[in-house]
């Protein structure tokens, strides 16, 4: 059992210990210790940051980039968990497959990025299946391990019940394997975004991957980490999101 | 001896057989077994550990089928479909982590399409014949072991079944409470009416519930006898200082002792449970 | 277990006609057909200019595995004994975790500039956290059953650590380790891929400039030969940590 005044002074270290880390940084780059050519201070990143959105000078690269991650999560996240359904009712085929796929990880599938481009050309197309590719495997693992996490005794229930094998499969095992089905969609649409980004920064022709490989490539120091302090605030946001309601459920639920 | 089913469930030299893989040898788990329980009657069955105690239950249930002989409840044959009009608690945690308590109970209502109001008012009605009322909006993770055992308890009751089959339901809870569910067991038997048969390791348990109790042998499970306790209709926890009592256990455990040590001897294939 | 062997050896020839299937349905400009590219594979493993690339790659991967092991388990060990710093920490570690470290690329690539020392700390920043990770919810689920029994045994802090709180917490270290040091080998790559003039990384980066499609191809697929050998011989440490349980 934790109690509420833990919690808030947890919260006010950690608060404390981010911001004393975003000072020290600040103090640093004042002082010319880390040079202006390698990092400007975080001030001024965020002053860059106001300046691209108010100015609204990449709007378009924003909304390109949000819509591809959008679409290629919804892709992988459906399908990952399709697949990882399918795999679950064919065990022959799970097994010897589950360790192939923690094996995914370890390749840059980004790799094949230039020859989806092949396939659909410089654009939105490549882009979201490079993201949807990447995201994929994490559903798929997760969607195995929430279904086959499922007690005995609650499919003996489902029997007991008289439920057929659609209903205790809709009613009682993938409510059942919910937190791990949203474990593997918050990892899902992280991968998404890694994939999209990845493919931007090695081709694309907008978004905030290319925005920030050009201004990098031009030595556009301000552009580059206002883009990035953009990216990064925009991934904690959504990752912050999902882990809360993944920690929501998980607590609710128990630890099972 | 056979023919004609007696009872509200009847089976007639039923056996159960596990076919082995993998090269392992076939596990003759249950049987040959007769037996007839009455409608309306508490039985008990008690045997050592892996002597195919759960085997038994599913086939009463119809959770599973028999290799040979024949189960039948209310006249018809159980063929590996549950009837209607079973109702089962098992050992392990059953209740449904992601509903509240209310929907858990509501859960096999609301598949039988009934009427909201008269699905909120069964439900309460069990909530509150449970001892549940104040946590109907609670998860079960919220709740102890005991509490979640009365969930499923109730999820169950809820659906007035014929027949309440009970898998070691108590075996979690620590030994006050489990006198104390024993005593709220015998009054939903009697206040049901329904027949209830528990499969238990306890001998206490089995002494103090039962109008007649089971020993079963160490694999393959068989019967080796069956002790009726005698008692009335309307008893609770308080019997234990009845003398009979003392005898019942004390010849429960004569019974059992030597199967025990039998099924100690032989390693454990993990058919049980 | 003589069916599992079968069963993978059934998948292997699954997926690879699968993938002759895609071969022809998308032609050679896409996809290499499985046999060009074993063939590929088979012929890069004779010249020396892949076992330079490799070699590059292999010690860049060893220095960063061994920085993001043994500072993830130092790090999760801290946090795992220490309840409070580790409430603190939990929550920045996860999202250290999840950020896209490839859009940090130019940051690493200022700091360390183009060579194998950003490679190492590309690898870092993708393995020390997850270990990290791994390593302090290890020591926070050891059973609290087993800090009393220490205590009964009358063992010294140190000896309890070592005889029984490091056992304990064992497997889940070593699930903490396979996962990061995938994730290593993949920042390393990702590494050579923008910052680097040698290593498997960079040459797939100079095939895919020249779109060497069955080059590619033959590099990921050594790649991944290695990366599930790698991770099948740490399930296989792992499952005898757990012995049976």
């Amino acid at each position: 059992m934790r109690c509420r005044s833990h919690d808030i002074k947890v919260g006010v270290v950690r608060a404390a210990l981010i911001l004393a880390s975003c000072a020290a940084l600040e103090l640093l780059c004042r002082l010319g210790i880390i040079n202006r050519v390698t990092m400007i201070p975080p001030s001024e990143m965020v002053a860059a940051l106001w300046n691209i959105l108010w100015a609204g000078l990449y709007n378009a690269d924003i909304l390109f980039t949000l819509v591809n991650v959008v679409a290629a999560a919804l892709l992988a996240v459906i399908g990952g968990f399709l697949i990882g359904a399918a795999l679950h009712a064919l065990p022959r085929v799970r097994r010897p497959l589950v360790p192939l796929l923690s094996a995914y990880y370890a390749i840059p599938t980004f790799v094949f990025y230039p020859l989806l481009i092949v396939v659909f050309g410089v654009g939105r197309t490549a882009l979201i299946v490079m993201g949807a590719m990447f995201g994929v495997v994490a559903m798929i693992v997760n969607t195995t391990l929430g279904l086959g996490h499922v007690p005995p005794v609650v499919a003996k229930t489902g029997a007991i019940l008289r439920l057929d094998g659609l209903r205790q499969l809709a009613l009682l095992r993938l409510p059942s394997a919910a937190p791990h089905l949203v474990t593997g969609v918050k990892l899902a649409v992280a991968y998404s975004v890694i994939g999209i980004v990845a493919g931007e920064f090695i081709l694309a022709t907008e978004g905030i991957g290319k925005r920030i490989a050009y201004a990098y490539d031009n030595f556009d120091n301000r552009t580059m980490y206002g883009m990035l302090l953009l990216l990064l605030i925009g991934v904690m946001a959504v990752n912050g999101a999902l882990s809360s309601w993944e920690k929501r459920l998980h607590r609710r639920f128990g630890q099972r | 001896m056979a023919g004609e089913p007696e009872g509200q469930i009847s089976l007639r030299g039923v056996t159960k057989v596990f076919p082995g893989h993998d090269g392992h040898a076939d596990v003759h788990a249950l049987g040959p077994v007769d037996l007839d329980i009455a409608r309306g009657e508490f039985f008990t069955v008690v045997g050592p550990s892996g002597c195919g105690k759960s085997t038994l239950l599913d086939v009463l249930a119809g959770l599973s089928t028999v290799t040979s002989g024949s189960a039948t409840f209310e006249g018809k044959r159980l063929d590996g479909q549950v009837p209607d009009g079973i109702g089962a608690v098992f050992q392990q945690d059953a209740s449904f982590f992601w509903l509240d308590v209310w929907d858990n109970v509501a859960f096999g209502l609301r598949r039988r399409g009934m009427a909201k109001a008269d699905m909120a008012r069964r439900v309460d009605d069990a909530l509150a014949f449970m001892g549940l009322a104040a946590f109907a909006k609670a998860f079960p993770a919220q709740l102890s072991g005991g509490m979640r055992q009365r969930v499923c308890i109730a999820r169950t009751l809820v659906l007035e079944p014929k027949v309440l089959l009970l898998d070691e339901p108590f075996g979690a809870l620590d030994q006050q409470t489990r006198l104390l569910m024993g005593d709220e067991l015998l009054r939903i038997w009697r206040e049901t009416g329904a027949t209830v048969v528990l499969i238990t390791h306890a001998l206490d348990e089995a002494a103090m519930l039962s109008d007649r109790v089971a020993v079963m042998s160490a694999r393959p499970g068989r019967f080796i006898e069956i002790v009726t306790t005698g008692w009335p209709r309307a008893r609770d926890s308080r019997i234990v200082s009845d003398e009979r009592f003392g005898a019942i256990t004390a010849r429960l455990w004569d019974k059992l002792r030597e199967e025990s040590l039998r099924a100690m001897k032989t390693p454990d294939v993990g058919q049980e449970d | 277990m003589k069916s599992s062997r079968t069963d993978f050896l059934l998948l292997a020839a699954g997926l690879l006609a699968l993938w002759q299937l895609v071969h022809w349905a998308v032609g050679p400009d896409v996809l290499a057909s499985p046999w060009a590219t074993i063939a590929r594979a088979a012929g890069l493993m004779r010249t020396s200019a892949f076992w330079d690339h490799a070699g590059a790659t292999a010690v860049a991967f060893a220095v960063a595995a061994f920085i993001s092991i043994v500072g993830g388990i130092a790090l999760g060990l801290w946090l795992g004994l220490r309840r409070f710093a580790g409430d603190v920490a939990d929550p920045i570690l996860g999202t250290l975790y999840s950020i896209p470290k490839i859009t940090l690329y130019p940051i690493i690539l200022l700091i360390f500039g183009l060579g194998v020392s950003a490679k190492i700390a590309f690898g870092v920043i993708h393995g020390v956290f997850p270990i990290a990770i791994f390593t302090m919810n290890a020591v926070r689920n050891v059973a609290p059953v087993y800090h009393r029994t220490a205590r009964v045994m009358r063992l010294t802090l140190l000896g309890a650590a070592l005889t029984i709180m490091a056992p304990a917490a064992l497997p889940e270290i070593l699930a903490g380790i396979r996962v990061g040091v995938a994730l290593t080998l993949l920042g390393v790559l990702i590494g050579e891929l923008f910052a680097a003039t040698a290593g498997l990384g960079f040459a797939l980066r100079r095939a895919m400039d020249i779109h060497a499609v069955t080059d590619i191809m033959a590099i990921a697929l050594l790649l991944f030969v290695f990366a599930a050998g790698a991770n099948a011989l740490l399930r296989i440490v792992e499952r005898r940590a757990r012995h049976g349980g």
